[in-house]
């Protein structure tokens, strides 16, 4: 923690940008050091030391989107192969809980970007549009610790849901059109 | 109700004959009728055996009311089970005091602090679900530790306000005499609230929210309750300020230290180095919970979880007919409305303000905020009960003077708060819960979604830590692995635990599965119906079963509505269009295997049983006619190949899960057990002779295997069982299962080249076998096996 200490402006710059308080970002740059071992960034790998996080059905991809770029603001597509703290306390800020002082716009503004972060983790292809394949995979990892769930199962489920979405809007989900 | 049965017949036998003598000494006190001669022997033996055998009549009527109140469940239900024991301890006392007209019995210290407590606090501390209570730990100790020091002080200090008006007469109390009845009023009775939580429902949060600070501030008022009267003793004049702050200093001390020793000697240590006794058993109950089961074999585990229980619910039982003895003693009973109705109103005001404050604080750092309902329950099921009148029957008059106003009013708001606040908790949460919650069925977008959020949300919650705890978490569990596992518990226990569990899993999943299966054949579920059908299991269902298992099975599932929702309603529903059976058996599907994260867990705790998991015993039934279809079926299609048993050393088959463990279990190399061969491919292969008849042994080894706790977690994705802590239902990292009998067999080695059920795996990580085509899979012949230890 010294290191951040020496250096106040950056952690107003970067409570400013992110909106953590110096105190959350002080505890998610322990944590950050935690899990990559002093290191100064993170890796895919830096995340098994997590042991909670083996349980995740989803795991990987939720891991990923701390790497996709678009999540990152630094590109439309890709991923990054490493990420230091400040990513991480970019991709971090999707999950802060909405405060009470935001006003109308802010409030638009903070769920569009969550939505978006969401958006990203179900389309692994980075087309902007999760197809139904897509869908078909997310519902088969949010299954997929059930080694036994035959693959037809989990499809029909899938398409079930697809079909439902459907009933709202029709066709592929596109981003601003996707409706939870 | 199993549990109540043991102890009967044992006392009944003993206490056949001193009963008929008992009855006759106490005819014989007040009729000259027997000869001096007779009268005398008889009177000596009475006086000489007259607490055990009083105590043992008592734990037998108890046992024997209990018998009969769980006979009727509408009545359970309904009433708390504390309240039966008060009633059954006034009826008792009625009798005691309508024979001798004396109180027969005064609690002493001694027996209280040595004998009756301490089971009462093991027991809880044995089964406290672990995870849960230390991911809380925080949260419990506040209201336990906090929450009771606030309530003693206002409510001895408002009495003494009250007092001090002169309202309540006159009455020889000091302050001190007011903080000490507030102390020991305060505490919140485990087994009450307990009692009343088990029909609730409560989240999970809540639950060990409550019980932990139950548990705790028991520790907490008797620590005080010690300080207090050491106070008293002293007299009001030398108290000084550095006596309170070491006598508050006690309840901080908690030596892990003790933890590890036998729990009796643990607690009479500490209580011989004046440290919190209470907590010191109660984290023995917590670890040994987990090497204890580990390290002992099946049946000894069963004895130390039932004698553990029954020696909790015998105390309690005994407090209980105090109470009640107490109650019906004219001699004792000193009526003060003021005070009475005082203390009422005031332990439920500070209640609700103490819970409400913290409640407000403790939301500020939790991750999950608790509700205005969650606060309703925990303020409204401050129930006491016997610790708080044990508590007061052990004041001494002398220091005390007005000991026997105390002691009436505890018991007038044990009795008030067990049975008004215990009738009335449960409408009262179900109107509350009621108005919050829509019944409106979420679609299977929402219930996707939603349930991915909760992943997400879990995930990033381990990411970024929550304050510390996985810190700590994750130190204690590494050290844990690393070292005490290896050195408390047996090597088998370690290895298998792991690889049994997911060996069941695994079964019973493809129990289910196939089951599934079944029904699709008979033409319900059609949509499953895939045009693949290699993809489908290859044993011959055609052979008939007996219908009458599959009405078995289908009766249990309907009746029992449990978590295991395998569609049977699908079954019946063939006149329901198909679309409706899709959205039925999707819904279903999705209930039933959708990965839940790991704060959705409700426990059950009950003091006065151990509760069978209901889907245990369904999960078995369904095995056990799994397992004899499968026998049937291979006996009427093998095809004459004879394989000779062999030994086998298989390949753990789910390295996926396997590897997602991390690093809890060993390199797989290294395990010498034997482990299933896939068991699959054990059933599919159509060519087993010797392999039928082994398979009927082990089947009917199964079904005596009636206590070996086979957990069947799959299946009891929404319940659990009180004594486990269970993680994703087919991945549990807590050793839950201790290795069946049926483990331990060997089975047969199974060839290749036969067609297996292939369920896709569907995360591309893992190296499932059932991914793989027939050819890497084809065990060598030459594999040689090995032999197993076990």
């Amino acid at each position: 923690m010294g290191s951040s200490h020496s250096m106040p402006e950056e952690i107003q710059e970067l409570a400013d940008k992110t909106g953590f308080t110096l105190e959350q970002i002080e505890h998610l740059h322990r944590r950050f050091k935690q899990i990559s071992g002093d290191q100064p960034t993170l890796r895919k790998e830096s995340f098994d030391r997590i042991p909670d996080l083996e349980f995740n059905p989803i795991r990987s991809k939720i891991v990923r989107a701390f790497f996709d770029k678009r999540n990152l603001r630094q590109a439309p597509d890709g991923l990054a192969d490493e990420i230091n703290f400040e990513d991480f306390l970019t991709i971090m800020s999707y999950f802060r809980p909405i405060e009470m002082n935001m006003d109308e716009e802010q409030l638009d503004h903070f769920r569009k970007e969550k939505l978006k972060f969401l958006f990203h983790m179900y389309d692994s292809d980075n087309d902007g549009k999760i197809t139904l394949q897509e869908y078909r995979k997310v519902v088969e990892e949010l299954l997929s610790r059930n080694p036994h769930l035959e693959k037809e199962s989990a499809r029909s489920i899938a398409d079930g849901a697809m079909m439902e979405a459907a009933s709202i809007c029709v066709g592929q989900m596109v981003g601003p059109l996707w409706v939870v | 109700m199993s549990l109540e049965m043991r102890p009967v017949p044992l006392a009944e036998r003993l206490l056949v004959l001193p009963v008929a003598l008992a009855q006759e000494k106490s005819s014989g006190d007040h009729t000259a009728v027997s000869g001096p001669h007779f009268f005398q022997i008889v009177s000596f033996k009475w006086h000489h055996v007259q607490e055990p055998y009083i105590i043992a009549l008592w734990i037998l009527v108890a046992s024997l009311a209990k018998i009969v109140f769980h006979l009727s469940h509408k009545v359970t239900r309904v009433v708390p089970e504390s309240a039966l024991l008060i009633v059954l301890g006034l009826f008792l006392g009625g009798i005691v005091w309508a024979a001798d007209h004396i109180a027969s019995f005064t609690l002493t210290p001694n027996v209280f602090f040595f004998y009756l407590l301490p089971p009462i606090v093991l027991d809880a501390g044995y089964f406290m679900p672990n995870k849960l209570f230390f991911g809380n730990l925080g949260t419990i100790l506040l209201y336990a530790v906090i929450g009771t020091v606030w309530n003693a002080a206002t409510t001895g200090m408002s009495l003494y306000g009250v007092y001090l008006s002169g309202i309540m007469g006159q009455l020889d109390i000091g302050l001190l005499d007011f903080l000490l009845f507030g102390s020991l009023i305060a505490a919140v009775d485990p087994v009450a609230v307990l009692a009343v939580f088990e029909e609730v429902h409560v989240n999970e949060v809540l639950f060990i929210i409550v019980f932990g600070e139950s548990l705790l501030n028991d520790a907490v008022t008797v620590v005080l309750y010690n300080v207090f009267d050491s106070f008293v003793a002293m007299g009001a004049d030398n108290v000084t300020g550095v006596d309170c702050v070491k006598g508050i200093g006690h309840v901080r001390i908690i030596e892990p230290g003790f933890v590890f020793v036998i729990s009796y000697l643990s607690y009479l240590t500490a209580e011989m180095l004046s440290l919190s006794a209470i907590l010191a058993i109660t984290f023995c109950g917590v670890c040994c919970q987990k090497y204890v089961k580990a390290n002992i074999c099946d049946q000894s585990s069963t004895t130390v979880r039932y004698t553990m229980k029954m020696l909790a619910s015998g105390s309690e039982t005994i407090i209980f007919m105090f109470l009640g003895i107490s109650a019906v003693n004219p001699d004792i009973w000193t009526w003060n409305t003021a005070f009475i109705l005082l203390t009422l109103v005031f332990i439920s005001v500070y209640r609700v303000i103490g819970v409400v404050i913290q409640t407000w604080v403790l939301n500020h750092y939790r991750v999950i905020q608790l509700e205005i309902i969650d606060q309703v329950v925990m303020s409204y099921g401050g129930l006491r009960g016997a610790v708080a009148f044990a508590l007061v029957a052990l004041l001494d008059e002398k220091k005390v003077k007005e000991k026997n106003l105390f002691v009436s009013t505890t018991i007038i708001v044990v009795f008030f708060t067990v049975i008004f606040q215990g009738l009335t908790i449960k409408p009262l949460v179900q109107w509350l819960k009621v108005k919050r919650s829509e019944h409106r069925e979420p679609k299977l977008n929402e219930k996707l979604h939603g349930r991915a959020f909760d992943h997400i949300l879990s995930a990033v919650e381990d990411i970024s830590g929550q304050i510390g705890h996985n810190y700590l978490r994750d130190k204690w569990s590494n050290f844990d692995r690393k070292i005490l596992s290896k050195v408390l518990m047996r090597r088998s226990a370690q290895k298998s635990r792991d690889q049994i569990l997911n060996i069941f899993h695994e079964l019973n999943l493809k129990d289910a599965i196939s089951y599934v299966a079944e029904g699709e054949r008979r033409g319900s579920l059609a949509f499953i119906r895939s045009s693949s059908t290699d993809n489908m299991v290859n044993v011959d269902f055609s052979t008939p079963r007996p219908s009458t298992v599959e009405a078995s099975v289908s009766c249990l599932l309907r009746e029992k509505a449990s978590s295991v929702c395998l569609d049977m309603q699908a079954l019946e529903q063939r006149r329901k269009s198909i679309r409706d059976t899709e959205d039925t058996v999707t819904h279903h599907t999705l209930q039933q295997y959708l990965y839940k994260p790991r704060q959705e867990h409700i426990h059950l705790y009950s003091r006065h049983e151990i509760i069978q998991n209901e889907d245990e015993k369904q999960d078995k039934e369904i095995f056990h006619r799994t397992m004899r279809k499968r026998l049937e079926s291979f006996k009427s299609t093998k095809l004459g190949i004879n394989q000779p048993k062999k030994l086998n050393k298989s390949h753990k088959r789910d390295r996926g899960q396997k590897r997602v463990r991390g690093v809890r279990l060993g390199p797989f190399t290294q395990t010498k057990d034997v482990e299933f061969s896939d068991p699959e491919e054990n059933y599919e292969s159509l060519h087993m002779d010797k392999g039928v008849d082994f398979l009927a042994n082990v089947t009917k080894q199964n079904c005596t295997d009636a206590t070996s706790g086979i957990d069947n977690p799959a299946f009891s994705a929404d319940d659990d069982q009180s004594i486990y802590m269970k993680f994703p239902p087919w991945l549990s990292d807590e050793d839950s299962v201790v290795p069946s009998q049926r483990a331990r067999v060997q089975l047969p080695y199974s060839p290749n080249n036969f067609r297996r059920l292939t369920p896709f795996r569907l995360s591309n990580k893992s190296v499932d076998s059932f991914l793989l085509a027939d050819g890497p899979e084809e065990r060598p012949r030459a594999f040689l096996p090995e032999t197993t230890h076990m």
